[in-house]
């Protein structure tokens, strides 16, 4: 794992609000391109796609932080929490675009749509489900909760699941995009199964190493 | 909003002469087409006469009619049948006219170039709840149905799209969103309704390959979907044919796709609609979507005593 140049530890820190820096870019730019009349065709479902697209890439990328660890050894762990906040955010910010730009308040057709429309139900059931990770997502309650903030936070898998499947409801035909989605949260999902044994097996396979360094030549 | 009253005047006693077709500059631009390819035909003139059919709403304007478009021949994108029709060859071209008919005929582009053509601002509702107000150029359905004489048979006109694989990007590769060609239908009643148009052009210009060169159904009480593009086969049938959105969702798209704000798709309401290109990002473009997309009066009686809400 010597090939992954690490981050000196004096920058963890500004890199994680580096991150947040970054990740707000995409919707401050495109807010901008929309209020400036710069966004093309149909503006305001443009940015509301742009928000729900963005929003799942980041619900994709804190499933990756773990997988990463176990298998390349990367500990990217600082990022998570920027990452699964930025989902929320965007989630959010998808949420109130849909209802002040796009349905512009008009709330009998938001409830409509709420109750009605299956794809939209299961995108706000996503949402109600993210609010209280975000809530949870500092140091104290990670503490206080201890294992249960492990248990509570299972709920991103769940959150994840239930946005690919919307996007892939969302649209007129299912394509490569909704179906990249699909595949990637699964992906991710199914490593949470064989995760366990895996490490076990990984663990098991060091303590064999490092009381027999010569296996390690042979083993490569 | 009242319904547009078409006066009842033949449209040739209120057409100036200088907008009839002029054949000589017409023919000029076909063959800058041939030679100069698409970026040409985006911008070949075309002429036509004034119409009674003229919405009076402000026209959505041509940046958005030509760049926001479902045309999954060319992707699935509103921005690819913009991005990805520029090697497409709208010319030459035919149409062929078969089924049951007394005179089966193939019409070469030009020969319909020179049927009497109209300009017609017609409102345009996608079935995606958003519209468009479009100045089209174009023909009369019924004018050419006749030319081929239908048999006391024929109760439906079915409609195909041209299959172009190494032109149309959306036909190739793996991925492929619909079974091609694309197919559409109306029953021959709607098809020689005077609102029903063939359409060769928009804003005075032969149709920009997004929009379905070089010629294309417009019919526009009933859903954009219906409005099959860059047409090669019109064929009139007993039955009713099959029409792809229809085949591929059954619950989602009607075989009638007449829009109805009371008949929800059911993923979104139908009760409203985006104007496109009006309202920016922050002011409403939302305005309620029409009975019949506001001509009632013309095409309600096509329907007299037909469930909508079973026929949708
Ligand atoms: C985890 C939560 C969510 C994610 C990841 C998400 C993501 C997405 C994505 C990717 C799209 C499709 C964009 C496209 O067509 O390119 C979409 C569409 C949509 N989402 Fe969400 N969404 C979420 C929650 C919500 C919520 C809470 C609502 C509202 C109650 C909502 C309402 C919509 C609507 C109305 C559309 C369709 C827009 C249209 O084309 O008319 N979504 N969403």
């Amino acid at each position: 794992m010597a090939a992954i140049p690490l981050l000196p530890k004096r920058f963890h820190g500004p890199s994680v609000w580096a991150l947040y820096a970054l990740g707000f870019i995409p919707a401050a730019l495109a807010f901008y391109l929309g209020a400036t009349g710069q966004l093309p065709g149909n503006a305001v479902k443009e940015f509301e796609h742009l928000l729900g697209l963005w929003a799942l890439r980041f619900l994709v990328a804190t499933l990756t932080i773990t997988p990463l660890r176990d298998l390349f050894g990367l500990n990217w762990l600082r990022y998570r929490r920027a990452l699964g906040l930025l989902a929320f955010y965007y989630v959010l910010m998808h949420f109130t675009a849909y209802m002040l730009l796009d349905q512009m308040l008009r709330i009998p057709a938001i409830v409509a749509d709420i109750a009605r429309r299956p794809f939209i139900t299961i995108g706000m059931a996503a949402l109600i489900m993210l609010i209280p990770l975000a809530l949870t997502s500092n140091n104290w309650s990670i503490r206080k909760l201890g294992q249960r903030w492990n248990k509570l936070h299972r709920l991103a898998y769940v959150i994840a699941a239930a946005g690919a499947l919307h996007f892939a409801m969302a649209v007129k035909v299912v394509g490569p995009k909704q179906m990249l989605y699909i595949f990637l949260v699964a992906l991710l999902l199914a490593w949470r199964a064989v995760r366990t044994p895996f490490l076990r097996w990984k663990r098991q396979r060091t303590a064999v190493t490092r009381s027999h360094p010569a296996t390690q030549k042979a083993a490569g | 909003m009242p319904a547009y009253r078409p006066p009842r005047i033949a449209a040739s006693e209120i057409t100036p002469e200088r907008f009839f077709l002029d054949r000589r500059s017409f023919l000029a631009a076909a063959g800058g087409l041939v030679l100069g390819g698409a970026s040409v035909a985006h911008a070949a003139e075309l002429k036509a006469s004034a119409s009674p059919f003229k919405v009076d709403e402000a026209l959505t304007p041509e940046k958005d009619v030509t760049s926001y478009n479902n045309f999954y021949e060319f992707g699935t994108g509103k921005g690819d049948p913009a991005a990805n029709s520029g090697g497409f060859k709208p010319t030459p071209w035919s149409v062929k006219v078969d089924g049951l008919v007394g005179k089966p005929k193939e019409f070469g582009l030009e020969e319909l170039l020179a049927l009497p053509l109209e300009e017609r601002t017609y409102r345009m509702r996608c079935v995606e709840a958003w519209s468009m107000v479009i100045p089209w150029i174009g023909f009369s359905l019924a004018n050419l149905l006749d030319k081929v004489e239908p048999l006391g048979s024929a109760k439906y006109v079915a409609f195909e799209t041209v299959v172009r694989p190494e032109e149309m990007p959306g036909q190739s590769g793996y991925f492929q969103p619909l079974p091609w060609p694309y197919r559409e239908g109306l029953r021959l009643d709607e098809a020689r309704h005077p609102l029903t148009i063939l359409a060769v052009g928009l804003y005075g210009k032969t149709l920009p390959n997004q929009n379905g060169a070089p010629i294309r159904l417009v019919v526009p009480w009933k859903y954009g979907f219906k409005g099959i593009k860059s047409i090669v086969r019109i064929s009139l049938t007993e039955t009713a044919p099959p029409c792809t959105w229809n085949l591929a969702a059954p619950d989602e798209y009607g075989f009638y796709a007449n829009v109805n704000p009371a008949v929800d798709h059911p993923r979104w309401s139908q009760a409203t609609e985006n104007r496109i290109g009006e309202g920016g990002f922050f002011g409403s473009n939302r305005r309620d979507t029409l009975p019949f997309n506001g001509y009632t009066e013309d095409v309600a009686g096509l329907y007299a005593g037909m469930d909508l809400k079973v026929n949708f």
